[in-house]
């Protein structure tokens, strides 16, 4: 067993267990933990194959971005986890025989996998060996050719979520302030403020009066 | 000009029905009898042109039915019996039409009565001027529906909705047997057309129908069938027991559907039938002894009734009976004379007693009336004049044609023949007694209704009295205007083919009878006359000590012979009972139980149950979802040995 | 590194819908808060632009492009129209209820355009990767859609429901395709249909993949027992947006089901075909019986999409030209069918409130004889009561079945019919038979009318002109699929 082989079977054990225990805490913010967990033990996986760019995005994305903001979401969010557990637990048993069976079947049929004759003929984009080229431009050179009408739709797809986003969420409020910056810089002293010129003895009231 | 007659009352129904409200009562009214009136001038037009100008039509309205062998246009016959036909269904349908504005006036219903009577006559038409048997089964049940939807016109009364029901089931019957008719003609023929069937009649003669084994000849099969179809519409003893409660509907109703024409259709058909009857003597010796027991039997009813409707309407049972009896004895111009004539008379009757209804606020029992002469004096000269018609006072129509037809029975040589002729005897005069005790009761000696009622009573407005007065002409002039041509000296050339008519026929025959038989009918109605004026008139403590006496056969006559309780225990009850068990054995606990109801609250029951499992939890879904992906791996896994691809 | 760029026109309708969504978008934007009306009624008109490209210029030819991943062909063409008329009717009939409901906002046709993208990106996709962004995109809008009343807690729910068991049957999908790339090496429809060819690859793993595939797509046709969101969802949302929901993405996802089916693994049928005819029994009955105990019109009309869903399957489950056909027939009348019915559910108001309980509707004969033919000809044709366009359908799809030798599965789909004949025509008892329950508000708009009086029309014993027409159509586009 090589170091790259402890290594695989490290983090593909851990990804399973952190995986296991994302559902199974009994604590939601304990369970982003065990995701950032799993997370990062997937991001060490695509390092033993080389992807070291998909690696990296993993964890600076999906860790540094996403599950910091389930994290926000589970800690602001008031919701009775405990309760909703309890509901889901009676169908342990059951859910747990149905997950058990597609197990196994799953399990047989990757017992059963091989390389087929004509598997090695229909990879049409193998990757190329990671010596020959860096990471970045062997995605980015596929992206935008082969694959441009995937990315675009991608684009659309974030884009759709994008505004949903603003639909489900975003509301006028009225009395809200806003910084309006044309109209800051348009303003003149004299909209500000106004000389008056006190007589002495007689106070600022008439003036006050006058305006 | 025949489109025209027949289809303007179509187009009187179509628009009374679909916009009667909305047109407005007034105008339905209008309309309608305008239209019916139309084609009844038209009507007499086509009648003068075919049977004065000797002239036959066939037109073609459209192609129908083409299917294999069977082959039949929609298409009119006009032949003298058509133009007969027409004038008699159009003439008194015109009149009712226009008698019933002033008769149904305060009935709020009135644009759905005249679409009916409409309709009606329309239907009446598609069966006169059928040229197939086909289409005279669709005029035949038409003129069935109009007559189910009229007598049942009011329809809140239980008693009309069972008389509706009643007179229809009967019709079925007929029906049935017509219907057997038409298959059988086919059977033989191969056409339903008339022009066809009566071409080759004289072809069949010999020919045999097999039937269970039996060999049956097929004429006599035929003939006895269509007229079971005819005893149905024309009530002959048997099937006549709707006719006397038919009259639960509107009296104009009964004088045009349940007098005039409707009844008649029977005697149509079997005169239309008249070249295949010919070569069929056993039918036609059904029909005399079925004529004649119904003239005879439908008499004896009629002198102990007390509904003045009900008295006419066994009135025109006996005298569709005496028509039978002639076209049992071959005298078939004789029967249409008859159903001619009586068309005017009866329906005078009828109009005329509905008069006297009107008059006497829906009032229809005559030991309740009495002198209504005082009231309402044209009404009583109408009513006399038709009861001398109807009774064969010399030289009113009545005479002529029932004469006619008592003198060819006695003429005649066929089976049933002399039968016939003393029952007619007998039953014409019954006829003058009962028509006489109607018009002494009615019309005569004090007034026997109450305080109120006479009152208000009064003459029926002129709407009413013109149409009595137009038939009080045809019911005493139609006689010897006509008779020369149908039954005299000019009725082959006046038939043209359209009946069975040849020189020395039963006609000619009956021409020369012998003194005695010519006057035996006369004299009988002058007996009839006495009678009933010492009964009713002079000395009217009589009819009570008569019923008195003879208490048993009152009863049986004035329970119409026990035929309705005799039917009931025979047909109506097993009927129900069997029904009974169908519906609650057969259909409610086995098929339904079984079938439909058990199904659908199965089905209820599991629907019920499923919805359960739409319990709005995410997980449950979820959960469903993986289990019927798990089932569908399971299986593809269980048929495939694992580890092998 | 140098590559060719990919001959955009194939895709050129697509690229016009999704540069005219986003102008539109920016339009909105700028016009800030009042440009519902404006901005759907320039969708409509764009719909219209992009249905007459594919007609007149893209055509019904075959021509893959980008590198394999999208195709057009005839079936897309017919596919594509009826999508494109789906969408722009439900958005036609959305006006009056968006702005009663202040939710009149920009963003609902750009999701709809967006969305519809999406659906023609599916029934384009010629791999299972464009397959899947397609599916994601047309999602991830109906999401959106389903919770845009986002201050009435059903919608919302509704919307949240959706997304999660969405996720799920995504999460379903992805895994199948994984499976599928694992053992074959490949995802594009093509190279997968050559694979399977040889028998060799077609092994369990294959099967098990496609399983797990077809059970993302039975999801988004609703078929049971992936159906059960669909009650929830249709009743939840908002109900044009159920009527969308109903119309435009049954279609699309039926017509990327038949194309995965067939471009990918037709020689697979024989397995293919045992899961088709299991769910398609199943969605028969469950929409038959269920729908008998709902009183809501619009759960019912849930129902109703699962049982038609389950007659259009009979006609894939048939694994013939002719059934693909029927099928296509099936979904086109079933969506013009749905889209009067909502039509007639839209019009269903009173006092200024939309109800949706089969009880509003009693006595409508009297109140509103009109609406209540329009809605008494949708029922019995929704029944398939002969005479009427249903009617057809059901019989082209169970005739495909029989000559296809399933007629076990062709008599299911008789029983279940004749069991939902009840639920249908109870409606057309409760509106005819029953006391009134009460006027319901004139119709404002002229789209309300047009669609039911225009789908009425349709469905009338008149569709018996236009049902050769049809039938030639949907045999022109079932041509293309299997070659």
């Amino acid at each position: 067993m090589t170091l790259t082989a402890g290594a695989f079977y490290l983090f593909a054990f851990v990804a399973v267990a952190a995986g296991f225990l994302v559902i199974s805490a009994r604590n939601p913010v304990h369970s982003v933990l065990w995701l950032i967990l799993t997370f990062f033990s997937a991001a060490g996986l695509f390092v033993l194959m080389g992807a070291e760019f998909l690696a990296m995005l993993l964890v600076i994305v999906y860790v540094g971005a996403v599950a910091v903001l389930f994290l926000f979401v589970v800690m602001m969010l008031d919701i009775n986890f405990a309760q909703f557990r309890k509901g889901a637990l009676q169908y342990i048993p059951i859910g747990g025989l149905v997950g058990l069976i597609l197990l196994a079947e799953l399990v047989t049929l990757v017992m059963a996998w091989q390389f087929g004759d004509k598997v090695a003929d229909n990879v049409t984009a193998p990757i190329p060996a990671a010596e020959q080229v860096e990471n970045v431009k062997a995605m980015g050179a596929i992206l935008y050719t082969d694959y441009l009408f995937i990315f675009q739709t991608a684009g659309l797809i974030l884009l759709v979520a994008m505004i949903g986003a603003i639909v489900l969420t975003h509301r006028q409020r009225a009395g809200v302030k806003r910084q309006n910056i044309s109209k800051q810089v348009a303003r003149k002293p004299k909209d500000a403020y106004e000389m008056v010129e006190v007589k002495s003895g007689e106070g600022i009231g008439s003036a006050s009066k006058k305006g | 000009m025949y489109k025209f007659i027949v289809f303007l009352p179509l187009i009187g129904f179509l628009i009374t029905a679909l916009w009667g409200r909305k047109i407005g009562e007034r105008t339905s009214q209008l309309l309608t009898s305008s239209l019916v009136s139309v084609s009844a001038v038209l009507s007499w037009m086509a009648f003068v042109d075919v049977a004065f100008g000797h002239n036959q039509y066939s037109i073609h309205v459209l192609s129908w039915v083409t299917s294999g062998t069977l082959e039949f246009n929609w298409a009119f016959r006009i032949d003298t019996l058509t133009a007969v036909m027409l004038v008699v269904v159009n003439s008194v349908s015109a009149l009712v039409h226009w008698y019933s504005m002033g008769y149904m006036h305060e009935d709020p219903d009135t644009p759905r009565f005249f679409s009916y009577l409409s309709l009606f006559t329309f239907a009446m038409l598609m069966l006169v001027t059928a040229d197939n048997l086909v289409q005279m089964f669709f005029g035949w049940e038409g003129v069935g529906l109009a007559s189910y939807l009229l007598i049942g016109f009011w329809f809140k009364k239980p008693s009309a909705n069972a008389a509706a029901i009643k007179a229809f089931v009967v019709n079925r019957v007929g029906d049935f047997g017509f219907s057997l008719g038409i298959f059988a003609v086919f059977v033989l023929f191969g056409t339903v057309n008339f022009a066809d069937i009566f071409a080759n009649a004289g072809n069949y003669q010999e020919a045999k129908l097999v039937f269970l084994g039996q060999e049956y000849h097929a004429l006599t099969v035929i003939c006895l069938l269509l007229f079971v179809g005819a005893m149905g519409k024309s009530a002959q003893l048997g099937l006549h027991t709707w006719l006397p409660d038919a009259m639960e509907g509107p009296t104009p109703v009964s004088a045009l559907i349940h007098a005039a024409t409707m009844v008649t259709a029977g005697v149509f058909l079997v005169a239309r039938f008249s070249p295949v009857f010919q070569y069929a003597p056993d039918a036609l010796a059904v029909v005399t002894v079925v004529g004649a027991a119904t003239a005879f039997f439908a008499a004896t009813v009629g002198l102990v009734q007390n509904d003045i409707k009900r008295v006419i309407a066994y009135s025109t049972c006996s005298q569709l009976g005496y028509m039978f009896f002639a076209l049992g004895v071959s005298a078939y111009g004789a029967a249409i004379f008859h159903l001619f004539t009586h068309a005017f008379f009866k329906a005078l009757l009828f109009l005329g007693a509905g008069a006297v209804i009107h008059t006497m606020h829906h009032e229809q029992d005559m030991r309740k009336m009495g002198g209504v002469r005082k009231f309402a004096p044209l009404t009583f000269i109408f009513m006399t004049i038709g009861t001398l018609a109807l009774t064969g006072f010399p030289f009113t129509a009545g005479f002529y044609s029932k004469d006619m037809i008592l003198e060819a029975a006695y003429a005649s040589h066929s089976f049933g023949s002399s039968f016939a002729y003393v029952l007619g005897v007998a039953a014409a005069f019954m006829t003058s007694f009962y028509s006489w005790r109607l018009a002494f009761m009615t019309f005569t000696g004090e007034c026997r209704a109450d305080e109120e009622t006479q009152h208000h009573a009064h003459e029926s407005p002129w709407i009413m009295l013109f149409p009595l007065a137009v038939l009080s002409v045809g019911a005493i002039a139609a006689g010897f205007v006509f008779a020369e041509y149908f039954v005299g000296h000019e009725r082959e050339a006046f038939w043209n083919g359209s009946l069975v008519t040849f020189a020395g026929d039963v006609l000619d025959e009956a021409h020369h009878v012998s003194g005695a038989a010519k006057w035996a009918p006369t004299v009988m109605m002058v007996l009839g006359f006495l009678l009933a004026f010492q009964m009713y008139v002079r000395r009217t403590d009589i009819p009570a000590k008569v019923a008195e006496t003879w208490d048993g056969l009152y009863a049986f006559l004035l329970n119409k012979w026990y035929f309705d309780e005799l039917y009931n225990f025979l047909f109506v009850r097993p009927a129900f009972w069997l029904g009974r068990v169908f519906w609650k054995r057969g259909d409610e606990q086995t098929i339904d139980g079984f079938g439909p109801n058990g199904v659908s609250s199965a089905v209820a029951a599991i629907a019920a149950r499923a919805r359960k499992l739409q319990s709005g939890y995410v997980y449950h879904y979820a959960f469903a979802m993986i289990i019927g992906l798990a089932l569908a791996i399971t299986w593809f896994m269980a048929q495939s040995p694992a580890g092998t691809h | 590194m140098t590559a060719d760029l990919p001959s955009f026109a194939p895709a050129l309708p697509e690229i016009v819908l999704a540069l005219g969504a986003m102008a539109l978008l920016m339009l909105g934007v700028f016009r800030s808060g009042k440009a519902y009306t404006q901005v759907s009624t320039l969708t409509v008109f764009l719909f219209i632009l992009v249905g007459v490209l594919l007609v007149a210029y893209v055509g019904g030819e075959r021509s893959v492009t980008f590198s394999g991943l999208f195709v057009t062909d005839s079936f897309a063409i017919f596919s594509k129209i009826l999508v494109l008329v789906g969408s722009g009717v439900a958005l036609m009939m959305s006006s009056r209820y968006m702005a009663d409901h202040g939710i009149d906002r920009f963003e609902y046709p750009v999701l709809i355009a967006l969305a519809t993208l999406g659906m023609m990106i599916m029934i384009s996709a010629n791999n299972l990767l464009s397959l899947y962004v397609g599916l994601e995109l047309q999602s991830l809008a109906l999401y959106v859609l389903a919770a845009i009343h986002r201050n009435r807690n059903r919608a919302t729910e509704a919307g949240l429901k959706y997304f999660v068991l969405g996720a799920l049957s995504s999460g379903m999908l992805l895994y199948g395709i994984s499976l599928i790339y694992g053992f074959t090496g490949t995802i594009s429809f093509d190279l997968l249909a050559d694979s399977v060819k040889t028998g060799e690859h077609a092994g369990i793993g294959v099967i098990v993949g496609m399983v797990f595939l077809i059970a993302g797509f039975a999801f988004k046709i609703s078929a049971v027992p992936f159906h059960m969101w669909t009650p929830d969802v249709y009743e939840g949302a908002p109900t044009p947006v159920t009527a969308f929901f109903a119309a435009a993405p049954k279609v699309a996802a039926l017509a990327m089901f038949v194309r995965a089916m067939f471009g990918a693994f037709g020689e697979l049928v024989t397995e293919w075909q045992q899961v088709v005819i299991f769910i398609s029994i199943a969605s028969m009955i469950v929409g038959a019986v269920i729908a008998i105990v709902q009183t809501n019109i619009k759960r019912l009309m849930a129902y109703s999409s699962i049982g038609h869903v389950g007659y259009a399957l009979v006609g894939l489950a048939a694994g013939t030209e002719a059934g693909v056909e029927a099928l296509l027939v099936y979904i086109a009348i079933y969506m013009t069918m749905t889209l009067g019915s909502f039509a007639a559910i839209l019009s269903m108001r009173r006092n200024g409130q939309m109800v949706e309980e089969i009880g509003d509707l009693a006595g409508l004969s009297q109140t509103n004889l009109p609406l209540a033919i329009g809605i008494a000809i949708f029922m019995f044709s929704l029944a398939g009561i002969p005479m009427l366009a249903g009617f057809f359908g059901k019989w082209v799809v169970f005739w495909a079945a029989v000559e296809a030798g399933l007629t076990p599965l062709a008599i299911v789909g008789l029983l279940a019919s004749v069991i939902s004949c009840f639920y249908y025509i109870r409606i057309v008892k409760v509106m005819f038979f029953d006391e009134p329950a009460g006027n319901f508000d004139a119709d404002k708009g002229r789209a309300i009318p047009l669609v039911i009086g225009v789908s009425a029309v349709l469905h009338s014993p008149v569709s018996f002109l236009l049902i050769s027409p049809l039938i030639a159509a949907a045999a022109w586009a079932a041509k293309s699929l299997i070659y």
